[in-house]
């Protein structure tokens, strides 16, 4: 059944494609929908025997796939912010043709995105991170204006460095493994820790991956691509994209094919605690609102790698759950700033004040999307960073759960600051005529806070479905 | 062993050529140069079909297409080649001591596979591998190429409304 999760978007591209493309266009917008839709239904309610029972697939597609319990976080996280991306979109990309492209493109990545977190081989992993990369370089450059296309052409350029890195990498795993299959590179990796060709393939793998995910001092990209894109690419790219591109694949290499190594363990726990206290303290200094939530991304990819770094189970569930708690409420922001960008035509804060009164129900997800994020409880963001400081703690890493925590005070004080120049104090004489944001905004956005506190509130059943079974 | 140090290094220069030139011509027929050496290589590896590919796709095809699109273009006015000539070379000022880093850290590492390293056999059939072994990645490509001409009808197909 996995393989459909990538050949129903690519038959469903072919499909939107035939020559009666004009017709086509009109479905686009809804097939995609039901299919971002029922990933979403389907990861969360079908178990992990279901997902690999090949007899639904066929005899025919003898891919080699599985879905675990991170895969499927991953599957849901990707189904939830496409779909976001997709209404969003709707609403924001006005051109006909151009949402119609659009559509296609999201299709595209959705499979690669499916592709990456369902493949169990290290080859494959790079063949569908390029898929998505490809699909995002387009996206980012939508609009076609000077900033987007430089943006997308830094991406570009970084994209490649780390898909350089990796292949370097992969062809290093081959000669020492023999084979790219997962379970082949972590037998051979288990017998030859310390080779030192062995360190070089997996340092120059993991410096790829700190690139694709955005990581300080891999971050050059990152800020501007997030902001010069159009509002519901910065939505997916922030959400999920960097998120399966970089971390996914950092925490499946790091967490479950690589063997225990000391030594990498303390280059994770440095380059995450940068990225959280050198992102933090850049989102402070932002004007432009998606400048802000960019550095504020990677700020919060920081926890997730330390929470990795920690080496223990513990720290790897939640850095898991942190994972899939940012792609919630990242994209949540990303909506909301979407939303006002898209009534007052500025994301400069500066320029902005008071818009709680006008958007009641942007302004209140707000609310619930950056408390999340700054860690205040019952939401789910409080629930995977205390879980990451006690791991950290636990295992012994007094000094780097000293900072995580510290860090979440400055997390605070820069989204109270932009929600303070955004929503709250006395509405600006020009934003008076502001009205609420549309269906197509809202919908996503009430969706992804729903999601926010119910993971906060139900922690109990996330403990016992997910802690529990990933480390039987 | 020697002969292939001696391809490598032609290899790395050819690559430095293409990007280190002035000229948008010169850089299109450095990257063929560079392609045809590494057709080279892989018939050194053993890889026969690798190296027609890379020689036919890379060196051949797409030379065409680069040289073929740089004779369409405009060329630069003369203080715009005199300003570029100035500036050009202060952003290569790193490449020598990252190069010389590099190699070093190689040397001091003394990468050796173990165990040693096995030369696939010729005879293994390429369309067993792409069809039975890997039929993932053929999808995977599908999706690239599909990516790629929706990157091609975006940026250069639909017209600017707003312009």
């Amino acid at each position: 059944m996995t393989s459909l999760l990538i050949l129903i978007p690519l038959f469903s591209v072919m499909v939107l494609n035939l020559p009666s493309r004009t017709m086509m266009r009109r479905f686009a917008f809804w097939l995609s929908l039901i299919l971002a839709a029922s990933q979403v239904c389907l990861a969360a309610f079908f178990g992990t025997d279901l997902w690999n029972n090949a007899n639904i697939s066929g005899s025919f597609f003898q891919f080699n796939l599985a879905v675990d319990n991170l895969s499927r976080v991953m599957l849901f996280s990707i189904g939830i912010v496409v779909l976001a991306a997709i209404l969003a979109g709707r609403e924001l990309i006005k051109d006909e043709n151009r949402q119609f492209n659009f559509t296609n493109l999201m299709l595209l990545i959705l499979a690669g995105m499916n592709g990456v977190v369902t493949t169990v081989d290290v080859f494959s992993l790079y063949v569908f991170m390029e898929i998505t990369a490809v699909a995002s370089f387009v996206l980012i450059s939508l609009q076609k204006d000077r900033d987007a296309l430089e943006a997308s052409f830094k991406y570009i350029i970084f994209s490649a460095l780390a898909s350089v890195m990796m292949l370097a990498a992969i062809a290093l795993l081959l000669m020492v493994s023999g084979e790219t299959g997962f379970p082949g590179i972590s037998h051979a990796l288990s017998n030859l820790p310390t080779s030192r060709l062995t360190l070089l393939a997996v340092s120059i793998f993991i410096c790829g991956l700190f690139i694709k995910g955005g990581a300080m001092p891999f971050h050059g990209w990152l800020p501007d691509a997030y902001s010069a894109a159009p509002a519901p690419v910065s939505i997916l790219l922030a959400g999920i994209v960097t998120k399966t591109l970089g971390i996914y694949t950092l925490i499946r290499i790091v967490g479950f094919v690589l063997s225990p190594n000391y030594a990498l363990n303390n280059i994770l726990l440095l380059v995450g605690t940068i990225s959280i206290v050198a992102g933090a303290l850049a989102a402070l200094g932002q004007k432009d609102l998606k400048r802000m939530l960019s550095y504020s991304s990677i700020s919060q990819v920081g926890y997730i790698i330390i929470g990795l770094g920690c080496g223990t189970p513990l720290g790897i569930f939640g850095a898991i759950f942190h994972l899939f708690n940012h792609s919630i409420f990242k994209s949540l922001l990303f909506t909301n700033s979407a939303a006002v960008e898209s009534r007052t035509n500025t994301r400069n804060m500066e320029e902005l004040g008071g818009l709680a009164e006008r958007m009641p129900c942007t302004g209140t997800t707000s609310i619930i999307g950056f408390l999340s994020a700054a860690g205040i409880p019952p939401l789910s963001g409080f629930w995977s960073k205390i879980i990451i400081v006690v791991a950290l703690w636990q295992a012994g890493f007094h000094a780097y759960s000293a900072i995580a925590v510290m860090a979440g005070a400055i997390t605070l004080a820069y989204f109270l600051s932009m929600q303070r120049r955004v929503f709250f104090g006395k509405i600006k004489e020009e934003l008076k005529s502001t009205k609420e944001a549309n269906f197509n905004l809202l919908l996503p956005a009430l969706l992804l806070a729903a999601i926010t506190v119910g993971a906060g509130i139900l922690f109990p059943f996330v403990h016992d479905t997910f802690i529990t079974s990933f480390f039987k | 062993m020697t002969i292939d140090i001696i391809i490598l290094i032609i290899l790395t220069l050819a690559a430095l050529w293409t990007v280190m030139t002035n000229t948008l011509l010169f850089a299109a027929i450095g990257l063929a140069l560079t392609s045809a050496v590494l057709t080279i290589v892989m018939f050194r590896l053993n890889s026969p079909l690798a190296a027609v590919f890379e020689l036919s796709v890379c060196a051949g095809l797409i030379s065409v297409v680069f040289i073929s699109v740089t004779t369409m273009t405009q060329p630069q006015s003369h203080q715009e080649v005199a300003q570029h000539n100035r500036d050009r070379l202060g952003r290569f000022k790193f490449l020598p001591l990252i190069i010389i880093l590099v190699v070093l850290t190689l040397v001091i590492l003394n990468l050796k596979p173990t165990p040693p390293l096995t030369i696939p056999e010729a005879g293994e059939d390429v369309r067993n591998i792409i069809w039975n072994q890997r039929p993932f990645d053929l999808i995977g490509q599908v999706l690239i190429l599909l990516a790629g001409v929706f990157g091609v009808v975006i940026l250069f197909k639909e017209k600017p409304k707003d312009e």
